[in-house]
């Protein structure tokens, strides 16, 4: 992973190396949510080497700190879903397992 | 009609969406001849000279996000997630197909193979054979690692058809599991013929000590996949070393059998259908989405009683007749995802490591830039 900057800190370029559009997809989505960024966007060069580029600009903020913080809502997010499945599958086992002891009866 | 200033329109309500532009933030249209509104707005400030605010707070998303488990078994599972951007489900579900690892045979020893499949043929059947052995308690063997009892798992497959029998199917039932590695010997140690000869593998406990493998040997998911078919006096002898990889660089250690999702159709009856035409419309559609709702003095009226169902075929919009009065639309952030397992590991736990892993992706990213 490397980083691509000139002079001006708001607007940069990130190469994420061994990623695609996995991880480049949600992250534009999550640099679009956010009020700092003018503008972000991702491509991948070559599409037999495993890279992507993204591109964020922000409204004056550093778009290194910027990335930083979607990542880490990203982060956040993916916690509250995998609480919500948990969650959601406990209960319909539960329910489950009840129903069925109600055939047994 | 008499033309009046503009001054004298009302004003746009602020701080919330017209109702037009509501429908085409959060519903595909699906008309006869192609899709509208596809696309979804995600800039933050794509409304702001509305008053509204479209940026991502994760309060509002925690208190929107639903999942509803509609189906779970062994090995499948479907499940309703809602409220959740389209660029999320699709990360998990790429993440579930090609970024899981599970196990899956990588090396087949062949000591003998007379069967009419020939050896790569073999070789690669074998590779796709589902193992139900949990990846996580394993290590990723590297080119120059030696096979170990952490990141290797060896099988064994010696069957012989004798001479007047009749016909024999290999199935994968015939894949023994060798907990103490590879019984096959280097050649090059039978010179210096010390304590055990050296074999291919280079175990230092039994894998049945391990974990709790001596509760649940290790083994193909299914004992029913057909490998070969043995002919009188043929024989297939082998060795077969599976270790742990990832989809993306082979499908055989795709730990699903497929992963999808699809958008909740929403079919919504513009103006009533009533009597007669409410007949034919429930008979237009193939899949029953329609009903017929009695609402008293011999009047009948068309209900749509299953829009989960609806296939998007678009059969009742294709005539003139009812185009003008049925809406078909996809709900863009309701996913209607469903899992299939090859058995290594459940679906719903699936699901989790996938979420897991692009946790770990980010938190990369974060470490990177600090
Ligand atoms: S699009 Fe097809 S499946 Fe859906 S309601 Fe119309 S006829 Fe039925």
């Amino acid at each position: 992973m490397e980083l691509g900057t000139i002079e001006d800190p708001s607007s940069s370029t990130f190469t994420l190396s061994e990623e695609d559009h996995t991880l480049a997809n949600s992250l534009r989505f999550a640099l679009n949510q956010d009020p700092r960024v003018t503008f972000s966007g991702y491509s991948i060069p070559h599409p037999s080497e495993a890279r992507v580029n993204v591109r964020v600009q922000t409204t004056g903020d550093p778009a290194s700190e910027v990335l930083r913080d979607s990542c880490q809502d990203l982060m956040l997010m993916c916690q509250h879903i995998r609480s919500t499945f948990d969650q959601a599958v406990t209960d319909f086992t539960n329910e489950k397992g009840l129903k069925d002891m109600d055939i047994k009866k | 009609m008499e033309k009046g200033s503009v001054w004298d329109l009302p004003d746009v309500p602020e701080g919330q969406l017209p109702p037009h532009i509501q429908l085409q933030r959060t519903r595909v249209h699906c008309n006869s001849d192609a899709p509208t509104h596809t696309e979804n707005v995600q800039y933050s400030g794509a409304y702001s000279s509305l008053g509204v605010d479209n940026s991502l707070q994760l309060e509002q998303f925690r208190k929107n996000f639903r999942v509803d488990v509609i189906r779970l078994e062994k090995e499948e599972m479907e499940f309703d997630m809602v409220g959740i951007d389209p660029s999320l489900a699709n990360a998990f579900r790429r993440i579930l197909i090609a970024e899981l690892p599970t196990m899956a045979i990588e090396k087949v020893l062949i000591a003998n193979n007379t069967s009419v499949v020939q050896d790569e043929v073999l070789s690669h059947r074998l590779g796709l054979i589902p193992i139900n052995a949990d990846p996580r308690l394993f290590d990723y063997k590297s080119e120059n690692d030696d096979p170990k009892e952490n990141n290797t798992i060896v099988f064994k497959l010696h069957v012989r058809c004798e001479r007047g029998s009749p016909r024999i199917t290999v199935k994968s039932d015939e894949l023994k599991w060798l907990p103490n590695g590879s019984e096959f010997s280097l050649e090059t140690s039978a010179a210096n013929s010390t304590s055990k000869p050296k074999t291919y593998t280079s175990f230092h406990t039994s894998q049945e000590t391990l974990h709790d493998f001596s509760k649940k040997p290790i083994a193909p998911c299914h004992p029913d996949i057909i490998l070969a078919k043995l002919g009188p006096g043929q024989e297939i002898e082998l060795e077969a070393h599976a270790v742990k990889g990832m989809g993306k660089t082979h499908a055989k250690w795709s730990p699903v059998a497929t992963a999808w999702y699809r958008m909740l159709p929403e079919v919504v009856l513009l103006k009533e259908v009533e009597d007669e035409r409410a007949e034919k419309l429930v008979k237009t559609c193939p899949v029953n989405v329609f009903d017929i709702e009695d609402v008293g003095k011999g009047k009948k009226r068309a209900v749509v009683a299953r829009p989960r169902g609806c296939t998007l075929c678009r059969e009742c919009i294709r005539e003139d007749e009812f185009k003008q009065d049925i809406a078909l639309r996809r709900v863009k952030d309701h996913f209607i995802f469903t899992i299939e397992s090859t058995g290594a590991l459940p679906p719903e736990v699936l699901f989790t490591e996938a979420v897991k892993i692009l946790e770990d992706k980010c938190e990369r990213v974060i470490t990177e830039l600090s």
